[in-house]
């Protein structure tokens, strides 16, 4: 077997032989499956673009106001009432002058002013930051709960899995936004933090995930694999975070990107309705709640908030789509099939 | 299955009453109800705080209160329901039977919209996989999944119903505007029908001349404050449509099923008179009686004259019938509309579920709930429209690398039998289930659009008893929505066992 790097022999009989010297013939680099599913994720173009606009808006959100004591490049503060100016209308201009605007600039309130002169830009940073952060700490906590709760109830089964389903089910049966409401008035008369909130709502949001871990782990714990680390004598929890939890690691990854989006539309929600973040503080969703009816005065007030939840949940959502095609041992390229129109009528030769 | 169907019921009622128990222990606890009364400078404010914890039982455990709502509750098996008083001491029982007729109008009416039009895109997306048309609409649905309820619906009352209401005052559509319409609608048609590029660009080029003139005639007759229609049109729309479903199930020489489609048109057309004055002033028993019949009648005369092909026949004349009652009944809204707008000058509503004195006959009030219930039924279909595509999108692609659909395909089946014989049905299954979640969801997504148009539905009910910390009307609200859900999915299960030989129950 020693010439077969320098030339395949002629003389090889079987199939396999023959692919195996290919392979060692070839100058290309085997790829590990991480890297395979890394390059396919790269080469998604709306993951892509959704990636770069998430860190620029998490970029901005975070220096332009700072967070908490650590102050930000932006002057004004969002806590801080002003003299409002211009009827509080935005500074901010995109369209050159040659083209009928009044040039590109920014100015002092690029988002406007509300009502009682604060600066919206800041407002709505700081809006962007607790939406940031609630989908996050959201998306950590329901996926942590859900992978271990759906693993433990695959890997057990029986009244173990009996038990933890029927909870399950205890979940999805209450409406999510009105179990979301409940925790959410008790954290809002509690604490008022947002992160008491968040982690309430990640209390509610696991449901899904577990029911896809459960049923995932139920076929890969018949794997010979998963025979022989129990023979070897490895512990049960060894069992499922070294051999079963990474093979889920695709449904899990890209349902968190889901949860991460459905969590900052289920805060708006909340906080549209009250029952959410709380007045002294800010959210997108409390925003809007507080202009609705200002949409046809000032309608800034209403649009910017509004943009940034769809334009953050958009690309979260492109982000996981994106995922769930690298994860996806069954997609190999795209090839477009022509075939006759579906709704052509059926020509002679057609008819059965 | 008759076990299997039990034991699913009887765990689910379990499920139900860990749920209620769950919940009503978070909501008395959700904060203090007397909170406001506390605050206030009311001179009877020990009798408000009395009779208040009177009304809700505050003086007892969580428990003995718990238990007796659930003996209220117990109570609906002999048919006297008692849910509790709420914080004003007013009978939930009461409340909640208007509440639940508007809620559920809204989503039924929503689900059934969004569970259509979602599964005849998601079909055709996955059709076409990865052409222009497929990444159009990936992206507009993940824009829908991506949007605020509330957000979206605030957009639709400004530029829907204002714009339209405005427009409606003095109807008209400049010339250069109706090319653009037509030009646009051009462009989805062909996007939609495909096939060859000469057959796209005819169907592009018929559409963008033929809808600006159309819009231009429509314009003309002032269509938009006086529309019209007359038996004359209704029985050509049911003629073609019943040549046309004939040559697209059998071809037009099969006599066996174009005879019954052409009586039933004949019907269609008979009825038309026979039934004007009984819809001039109809009732809604009237209008789901016609249309039973306009099912049923066409359905037996097609299985009597159809023979061999009894069963396409039947399928023709029954979508033929169908839709010439609803023409007529169409025709007659047509007739209506006048006299509405003269009562309702802003037709379409955006507060309220109806109009109150609003007056006239049966189909004001008709178009008056209709032109109330359009808006959020827009927003929610939209929202559940997003993942009922998606969902029957991939079950599309999964069901079509399938070998029975390469052996459909290589036994030369035209693509239409392939992909609706074969591939459609199977992929139908799994969104059995997404339906039942879904319609869960919805429910939740009422509560938001409630709010946003000042609906007195049940998620009025659940969010002001919330925050008044009421644990009588957010309990009602539960046991609807959790009965409903519970009884979807058990529905959902029992579908899913009999359409899929391969699950055994």
């Amino acid at each position: 077997m020693s010439n077969i790097n320098d030339k395949t022999p002629e003389n090889l009989t079987s199939i396999a032989e023959v692919e195996d010297a290919k392979l060692a013939a070839s100058t290309e680099q085997s790829k590990s499956q991480s890297r395979i599913i890394f390059e396919r994720f790269l080469k998604h173009k709306p993951a892509m673009i959704s990636a770069v606009t998430l860190v620029l808006i998490t970029v901005i959100a975070f220096t332009s106001i700072g967070i908490g004591p650590i102050p930000g490049w932006w002057k004004q503060s969002y806590l801080d009432a002003g003299s409002v100016i211009n009827g509080g209308k935005p500074s901010l201009s995109l369209l050159p002058t040659w083209l009928g605007g009044s040039g590109i600039r920014i100015g002092d309130h690029p988002f406007g002013q509300d009502s009682v002169g604060k600066d919206y830009f800041a407002l709505v940073m700081n809006g962007t930051q607790k939406s940031i952060i609630i989908g996050l700490v959201v998306g950590l906590v329901a996926t942590f709960l859900g992978a271990v709760i759906g693993a433990v109830a695959g890997y057990f089964r029986g009244w173990v899995d009996e038990v933890l389903m029927r909870i399950t089910d205890l979940f999805i049966v209450i409406p999510l936004l009105v179990l979301a409401a409940v925790l959410g008035q008790m954290a809002g008369h509690g604490s008022g933090s947002i992160i008491t909130l968040a982690l309430v709502l990640g209390l509610v949001t696991w449901t899904g995930l577990a029911r896809l871990v459960r049923g995932e782990i139920l076929s890969l714990r018949e794997r010979e694999y998963v025979a022989a680390a129990q023979a070897m004598g490895s512990k049960t929890s060894r069992v499922i975070a070294k051999h079963l939890l990474p093979n889920t690691v695709g449904v899990i990854v890209v349902n968190a990107t889901f949860a991460i989006a459905g969590a900052i539309l289920l805060e708006s929600s909340l906080s549209f309705l009250g029952f959410g973040v709380q007045p002294p503080e800010s959210s997108l969703g409390l925003l809007i709640s507080q202009y609705q009816n200002a949409f046809v005065t000032r309608p800034w007030l209403f649009w910017w908030p509004g943009m940034i939840i769809v334009v953050i949940a958009l690309a979260v959502n492109f982000l996981g789509d994106g995922m769930r095609d690298a994860f996806d041992p069954r997609q190999t390229g795209k090839k477009r099939r022509r075939r006759a129109g579906l709704f052509a009528m059926p020509t002679r030769k057609d008819k059965p | 299955m008759l076990k299997f169907i039990l034991k699913r019921l009887g765990s689910a009622v379990g499920v139900l009453f860990g749920a209620s128990l769950l919940l009503y222990v978070l909501v008395i606890n959700a904060g203090d109800p007397l909170a406001d009364l506390r605050e206030s400078n009311a001179e009877n404010r020990e009798y408000l705080m009395q009779q208040r914890s009177d009304y809700l039982n505050l003086d007892q455990p969580w428990y003995l209160r718990y238990i007796s709502w659930l003996g209220g509750v117990g109570k609906c098996v002999v048919g006297s329901c008692d849910l509790g008083r709420n914080i004003n001491g007013v009978e939930v029982s009461g409340l909640l039977a208007n509440a639940a007729s508007s809620t559920l109008r809204l989503v039924l009416l929503a689900t059934f919209i969004a569970a259509i039009l979602g599964i005849a895109i998601g079909v055709i997306t996955a059709v076409r996989q990865y052409s222009g048309l497929d990444y159009i609409i990936t992206f507009l649905t993940f824009l829908f999944f991506s949007l605020p309820v509330f957000w979206a619906a605030v957009l639709l009352k400004e530029y829907m119903a204002i714009g339209y209401n405005n427009w409606l005052e003095n109807p008209e559509i400049s010339l250069g505007r109706s090319i653009l319409i037509g030009v646009v609608v051009g462009l989805i048609l062909q996007m939609l029908l495909a096939g060859s590029l000469k057959r796209r660009g005819v169907t592009f080029l018929i559409t963008a001349i033929f809808v600006p003139l159309l819009l231009q005639y429509s314009v003309w007759l002032n269509f938009y404050r006086y529309p019209q229609m007359g038996p004359a049109i209704i029985v050509i729309l049911t003629l073609l449509l019943a040549l046309s479903a004939t040559a697209m199930t059998g071809g037009l020489k099969e006599k066996k099923i174009l005879y019954p489609a052409l009586v039933t048109v004949a019907l269609v057309a008979a009825l038309y008179y026979a039934t004007f004055w009984l819809l001039k002033d109809a009732n809604t028993w009237i209008l789901i009686m016609g249309a039973i019949l306009a099912v049923a009648v066409p359905g037996v005369i097609g299985k009597f004259m159809g023979g061999r092909l009894s069963k396409t026949a039947a399928g023709v004349s029954m979508l033929v019938g169908f839709v010439g009652a609803t023409l007529t009944v169409v025709d007659h809204i047509f007739r209506a509309w006048p006299g509405f707008l003269e009562l309702k000058g802003r037709p379409i509503g955006t507060i309220g579920s109806s109009t109150a004195n609003l007056g006239g006959g049966y189909w004001d009030s008709f178009l008056d709930n209709a032109t109330q219930l359009l808006l959020p039924t827009i927003v929610l279909a939209i929202i559940s429209l997003a993942s009922y595509s998606r969902y029957t999108r991939s079950s599309m692609l999964e069901v079509q690398q399938q070998d029975y659909i390469r052996t459909a395909r290589s036994k030369g089946l035209s693509e239409r039998t392939v992909i609706f014989r074969h591939a459609f049905r199977n992929a139908l299954i799994p969104i059995a289930t997404i339906a039942a979640f879904d319609f869960a969801g919805l429910i939740g997504g009422a509560v938001v659009t409630e709010t946003v148009f000042g609906w007195k539905g049940m998620g009025d009910m659940f969010s002001t008893g919330l925050h008044a910390v009421d644990p009588a009307p957010v309990m009602a609200f539960f046991l609807v929505t959790g009965t409903a859900a519970v009884l979807f999915n058990l529905l959902a299960d029992i579908v899913y066992a009999l359409l899929d030989p391969r699950i055994r129950v």
